[in-house]
């Protein structure tokens, strides 16, 4: 068994800057991460952090714009707080080094993004999260951060107590790739998940192989509340052959959108006078879906990006990391020609319930970056608001893990007093087929168990599962996946009705029968890659139930959230959080209010147009 | 286990629909002609398989590398045959995916952002180190059977997986964090930098830990505390970023300039051939030479 104070799960942005924080305030932090930190997909992110720096910007306007983009679904103690604490995050990592772009004056660069009122994204030319990603990995080197690479967290060590929020996490189960050993990592102070993306659960997107939303299902099945899962953004500009994305840089540089008639169809189609290809990203992949449905796409399938006015010169100072993607996945140059682009999977705005230290409603138990909902992003996440993220929720995820006293957060997390419970409407059943099929957080009889019970429990429960999965001979967990992954993106893709979300649960639950009779292959203990997918795939069968549920609750439509059936957005109704809690194998759906109240003021829901 | 029985289906790796069916039919019936569906395709499986293989010029031949120390018949490298049905576009690791999830789940390669970003799918493919997804189908002699296998001069861990931890050793023993002593005084202030100085870095940041440089180089095969073109060219970022100092450059001089360090460096420029985002790193192993003798003078 290994024993930290505070052990981190994931080594993308929020979980590199959770160390640093937690290891900074005095704990003995390990990283545990499926992949080796370097490859983690925030080396993936393109754009840019949103930080309110220069004169003329304020933290409040970028607020204001992320409540705005949020289409009113975001928590204003936490949006406040991103927009505080990005300025000072920002500039902590120039000081680490990081590789921005600059000004004449040698200062940071800035540029304009979809939906904000300044040009306040700071970029490291169309690379910033590989610039952010790596500089961070080296001050966890520098600080000698103990980190355990290619170790698949399996499960978490948690209490079984009839409430979810009297129960507390005290470490990990891992598998060690290389060598097939399950271990536990017991956790004196904390565990924080971070995970980052569920992308996989669609099979048209920009995330990678990995982001199979490992920690969002481990929480859920522990108990923690997913928040908001039915909020999926579909990024406009991903190349359609593989999903690769082409940064929103691109048009904020000045890219211009194009259908089939050479139309620049966001003014001329009237999707957003005002902003045209900077509107919302929401706004932008409906438009461009629009366009295909009524027959004005190119091929029926996707519309042109062009930069080309923009000049060699600038092209390759800013954007030119999409010359090569362009070119290496699409076959496009995008110096001659204009580049074809289509909406895809890009990310999640829900994920785990967590206040704004990163807390969740289990003691001992965080959350932060892509995989947690604190929630910043509500309905719509705008472009920049990504990075700030991770930087300012990974280290105050680190720093209270690790002891700090940040003071009392004002999110509620749980079935607090304002819990308001109601019922699924599902056409099928769902949750676990078998309750006791050995993925329940494990722990030890009679309860309140000390950590080191619970945790011993837990790794044996995934040990006889390691062996169970071994031994099996059953088919092959891939088509399990390409199930799911083909009905999300049929059915609970941009644009969404009611019987089609029936449909994926339908399917999903088909999907999830056909996981009983799941075999791996492999018989190996070395790297086997086929066992770690396998139980990739089981998250990914419960995410994608959990999210669709969300969808079909929610009969509104708000930022990237449309219901065919209810085609405005409902505030009378739908001013709240979406809550779907595993129940043990019985979800349950609920709702919380949003936090519309800030530290000085109240944000109004207002019409959002672009 | 033979693994050299094509048997295609229609699947495809990327499917693009978006469009949310305009009338559906109810659930059960979609479910009902959806398990029918999946009934008549396996019964065309076969046909389909026939067919395939007479369509062999759509079909790819890989020949992969195995291994597997415990697993029996695998113990004893070899190579494995796949046909993979070819689709335009399609890269080497679209085709090996497409291996593992169609014939054979127990293949194993590290793959991850599928785009040249994660650095996980550095492979010797057709005798030269290249990254699995960024490399075509069509810019290889599909004519014969295209070769896969793990990189060259680092220990196989299985199949195409390779051990890279002496590679991470090397990358953290030229002290690869930024260190200076001008940080202003001011929270919210950031350092300046010109943006010529910006530029002379740029290309070595863009160094994503592939090892693709590291297996290519014949220094490094034959002596293996040699730091190597990506250690070398992480240490270059940070010499060469004004942001550090002057003092500080001696500093990352001293450890360049050790015995395994810069001088090895022949000049076979077989690292910079093989990197995938381009760096010039025999340029830049070149250029520190250069400091280091000019440096060298100053203290005399």
């Amino acid at each position: 068994m290994h024993e930290h104070d505070v052990i981190v799960v994931g080594a993308g942005g929020a979980g590199l800057r959770a160390a640093i924080a937690a290891q900074e305030a005095g704990a003995d932090v390990a990283i545990v991460t499926k992949l080796h930190p370097v490859r983690s997909h925030t080396g993936a992110a393109e754009g840019g952090i949103n930080a309110a720096l220069r004169d003329g910007d304020d933290w409040t306007d970028h607020a204001y714009d992320t409540m705005k983009g949020s289409d009113y679904l975001g928590d204003a103690p936490a949006v406040e707080t991103l927009c505080k604490d990005s300025p000072k995050e920002t500039i902590q990592l120039e000081h680490w080094g990081m590789a921005f772009s600059r000004e004449e004056d040698g200062r940071v660069s800035q540029r304009p993004f979809g939906g904000l009122s300044f040009p306040r994204t700071t970029y490291a030319g169309a690379e910033t999260g590989h610039q952010l990603l790596h500089t961070m990995y080296e001050q966890v080197v520098k600080r000698g951060v103990t980190v355990y690479d290619e170790w698949h967290v399996m499960n978490l060590a948690v209490t079984d107590e009839e409430r979810p929020s009297d129960r507390s996490c005290h470490g990990v189960v891992a598998y060690d790739i290389k060598t097939g050993s399950v271990e536990g990592f017991r956790a004196n102070d904390g565990v924080i998940l971070a995970t980052g993306g569920l992308g996989q659960v669609f099979d048209h997107t920009t995330n990678a192989v990995a982001n199979t939303g490992d920690g969002v299902a481990m929480a859920y099945r522990a108990g923690v509340p997913m928040e908001d899962m039915e909020f999926i953004q579909f990024h406009p500009t991903t190349l359609p052959s593989t999903g690769v994305l082409i940064s929103e840089g691109v048009r904020g540089e000045g890219g211009i959108l194009y259908n089939d008639e050479s139309e620049r169809f966001m003014f001329e189609h009237g999707y957003a006078n005002n902003d045209g290809e900077l509107a919302s990203r929401d706004v932008v992949s409906r438009a461009e879906l629009t366009e295909i449905n009524e027959g004005r796409g190119i091929e029926d399938e996707y519309v042109h990006l062009d930069m080309r006015h923009l000049g060699e010169e600038r092209i390759l100072d800013r954007l030119e990391n999409i010359l090569h993607l362009a070119e290496d996945f699409e076959g496009a140059d995008g110096l001659e020609e204009p580049m074809p682009v289509k909406p895809g999977q890009h990310y999640a705005m829900g994920g785990v319930e967590t206040d704004e230290n990163g807390q969740t409603c289990i003691d001992g138990l965080y959350a932060a970056g892509e995989c947690a909902c604190v929630s910043v992003h509500g309905g719509n996440r705008l472009g920049g608001n990504a990075l700030p993220e991770l930087i300012v929720f990974g280290r105050r995820a680190g720093q209270h893990a690790a002891g700090d006293d940040l003071g009392e957060p004002q999110i509620t997390t749980g079935k607090s007093d304002d819990y308001e419970p109601a019922e699924i409407d599902s056409p099928v059943p769902i949750g676990a087929v078998d309750p006791d099929d050995g993925t329940e957080p494990a722990a030890a009889d009679g309860g309140a168990a000390d950590g080191d019970a619970v945790l011993d429990t837990a790794v044996e429960a995934e040990r006889e599962r390691v062996e169970e999965l071994l031994d099996s001979e059953g088919i092959n967990h891939a088509e399990v996946r390409s199930e799911v992954q083909e009905t999300m993106t049929a059915n609970v893709n941009v644009f969404r009705e009611e019987e089609g979300l029936k449909q994926a649960l339908a399917d999903i639950r088909d999907a999830r029968e056909r996981y009983q009779d799941v075999g791996v292959s492999d018989p190996s203990r070395t790297f086997n890659t086929d066992l770690i997918h396998t139980m990739e795939t089981r998250n990914i069968l419960d995410i994608a139930e959990a999210l669709t549920v969300g969808a079909l609750a929610r009969n509104e439509f708000r930022g990237a959230h449309w219901r065919k059936e209810n085609q405005i957005r409902d505030d009378e109704n739908w001013l709240k959080h979406t809550l779907i809690t595993w129940n043990d194998g019985q979800p349950e759906l609920g709702y919380k209010p949003v936090i519309l109240e800030g530290e000085d003021k109240t944000y109004e829901p207002k019409v959002r147009s672009y | 286990m033979s693994t050299d029985a094509p048997q295609t289906t229609d699947e495809t790796s990327e499917t693009s629909t978006e469009d949310a069916p305009a009338e559906a039919p109810s659930a059960g019936d979609r479910r009902r002609a959806q398990k029918q569906e999946r009934a008549a395709e396996r019964a065309r499986e076969e046909a389909e398989a026939e067919a395939a293989a007479e369509a062999a010029k759509n079909t790819v031949h890989l020949k992969v590398f195995r291994y597997d120390p415990e697993v029996e018949g695998k113990q004893e490298p070899r190579f494995d045959d796949f046909h993979v049905p070819y689709e335009k576009g399609m890269t080497v690791l679209d085709a090996l995916m497409y291996a593992r999830d169609t014939y054979d789940s127990s293949l194993t390669f590290r793959h991850s952002c599928r785009q040249a970003i994660c650095g996980s799918d550095a492979l010797f493919i057709d005798g030269s180190q290249r990254l699995g997804c960024k490399t075509q189908l069509s810019d290889l002699d599909m004519e014969t059977p295209i070769r896969v296998e793990p990189l060259p001069h680092a220990d196989v861990v299985k199949d195409l997986v390779v051990d890279m931890e002496h590679f991470y050793e090397q990358m953290e023993a030229v002290e690869p964090y930024f260190q200076t002593d001008d940080l202003p005084d001011e929270e919210l202030e950031e350092q300046r930098q010109s943006r010529e100085n910006r530029e002379k870095v740029k290309m070595s940041t863009r160094c994503i830990w592939c090892s693709a440089c590291m297996s290519s180089c014949n220094i490094a095969a034959g002596d293996n505390e040699y730091l190597g073109p990506a250690a070398i060219n992480k240490a270059y970022r940070f010499a060469m970023d004004e942001r550090e100092g002057e003092e500080m450059k001696q500093k990352r001089l001293e450890i360049l300039e050790q015995e395994h360090g810069v001088w090895r460096c022949q000049t076979q420029f077989s690292c910079t051939n093989v990197c995938p985002k381009d760096i010039p790193l025999t340029e830049h192993i070149q250029e520190l030479k250069r400091e280091a003798v000019k440096n060298n003078l100053k203290f005399w």
